[in-house]
């Protein structure tokens, strides 16, 4: 077998993560009021979109990163080799 | 103080798929060459009823953690020199507060239409400087035929490297060279003055790490990106201590952004490293062309000439902003079609190995 498609694609942490994501969007569009009056009040709340940015990057971009690999658009598998 | 429910814009399904289609379009650039998305995304959100600032912040809120994913994904590839991107990503800070400072004080002075012109002419010279300087060097190369030899630090960049000032040099593997942090710190400071002036940083930074200090293409775009993290942090807490991050916003295009931005950084695998430059020159040099129209509205505004008819400065707008979204298209076009060439050429490639070691 060739070694490009020797290598398990991540269907489930694909879903795992997308699950989550899916559920964090949900929750940002459904509390839309809640979210705006918390998070621009600024002052000490600034770190609540920072906080919040870096989980959906951590989720958000997990997902991303395994819904390409799944389609299998990966990086070339190695550069030529410099002499 | 803010009138919080009016800086907050109701969000429908339309405005929700145009955050995240310009997103993926602006990750999709960021994630190839480093930077780029922004100057299409802070004026769209204006278009969309966000408050000048209020955009320009949620803006960089999807910057930052877009930033951190595409650095990440390129550092596996190994394409970051993270030293160099904190260094010059904490003097772009500086930068950054400057640029804003002056920009408060144009503002100040000159109003509206002064802080706009003087973005506007920003924009108009450096675009037209170093947009003109990479897309030339870009061509070069092409034409040359040596698009496929590794790349070699340039006169500058030669003599930056031979300048030894004791105690302050700091080895970096993306140059693979000592440089003195004399030279890193303005070419910081600049990249920051531009971001908080022309919010995209990278059209300073990329080149002047190529042509200044001698990195690789693709390691330069890719530690753009950690430069573009570190100033991304620092101004959305800025922003935030005011309160004037939308948050909804910023995640929504940072939906898109993170397909986009993914597939970016995918994509500096398969192309010859002179594409790094291509696509960048181009999009400059759209850009500059989109922003150099807008230069007679706000000289008519100044009183610097004569007054503009309303429909007149309608179109000049409405031309601009499709000119800055053609710049980002064309931009995602060339880095998808060059994407696609090279996996083709990469199976072409892995095929043949399989043949000559008789694996099939």
């Amino acid at each position: 077998m060739a070694a490009t498609s020797s290598k398990k694609k991540p269907v489930t942490a694909l879903v795992i993560t997308g699950i989550v994501s899916i559920v964090m969007y949900g929750l940002l569009l459904t509390k839309q009021e809640l979210i705006n009056s918390t998070f621009g009040k600024g002052g000490w709340f600034a770190f609540l979109p920072i906080v919040t940015a870096f989980l959906f990057s951590f989720v958000h971009g997990a997902f991303t990163g395994h819904f390409w690999t799944v389609l299998g658009i990966e990086a070339a598998k190695k550069k030529k080799e410099v002499k | 103080m803010h009138d919080i429910a009016t800086n907050f814009i109701n969000l429908d399904l339309i405005t929700m798929l145009y955050l995240f289609g310009v997103g993926f379009v602006g990750g999709l650039v960021s994630g190839f060459i480093g930077s780029g998305g922004a100057f299409v995304l802070t004026p769209g959100m204006m278009s969309l009823g966000v408050p000048g600032l209020m955009a320009v912040a949620s803006n960089m809120c999807h910057k930052f953690p877009k930033a951190l994913v595409g650095a990440v994904k390129r550092a596996k590839y190994g394409q970051v020199d993270v030293k160099l991107g904190i260094i010059l990503g904490i003097s772009a800070e500086a930068g950054v507060l400057y640029g804003a400072h002056i920009q408060e004080s144009i503002k100040k002075a000159f109003g509206d239409a002064g802080s706009n012109l003087y973005v506007s002419a920003a924009f108009v010279v450096i675009l037209a400087t170093v947009g003109g300087f990479v897309l030339r060097d870009a061509w070069k190369t092409h034409k040359s035929g040596t698009a496929h030899e590794e790349e070699k630090a340039g006169k500058l960049a030669k003599w930056v490297q031979s300048i030894n000032i004791p105690g302050t040099m700091v080895y970096f593997k993306s140059l693979n060279a000592k440089v003195s942090v004399l030279f890193t710190i303005p070419l910081g400071f600049a990249t920051g003055m531009l971001a908080a002036t022309i919010a995209v940083g990278g059209f300073v930074g990329v080149p002047s790490m190529i042509y200044v200090l001698g990195a690789p293409s693709i390691m330069a775009s890719a530690t753009e990106l950690v430069i573009a993290f570190v100033m991304g942090v620092g101004g959305s807490f800025k922003y935030a201590l005011s309160g004037l991050v939308d948050i909804r916003l910023a995640m929504l295009i940072l939906a898109g952004s993170l397909f986009g931005v993914q597939l970016g950084a995918i994509g500096t695998t398969y192309v010859k490293p002179f594409m790094i430059k291509m696509v960048m020159g181009v999009i400059m040099v759209i850009v500059l062309f989109s922003r150099a129209l807008m230069i007679p509205v706000y000289m008519s505004q100044l009183g610097l000439m004569d007054k503009m008819g309303d429909m007149t400065v309608k179109v000049l707008k409405n031309t601009s902003f499709a000119i800055m979204i053609a710049a980002l298209a064309i931009g995602a076009f060339i880095i998808i079609k060059a994407f696609v060439e090279g996996r083709r050429e990469e199976k072409l490639r892995l095929a043949s190995e399989a043949l000559e070691h008789g694996k099939i």
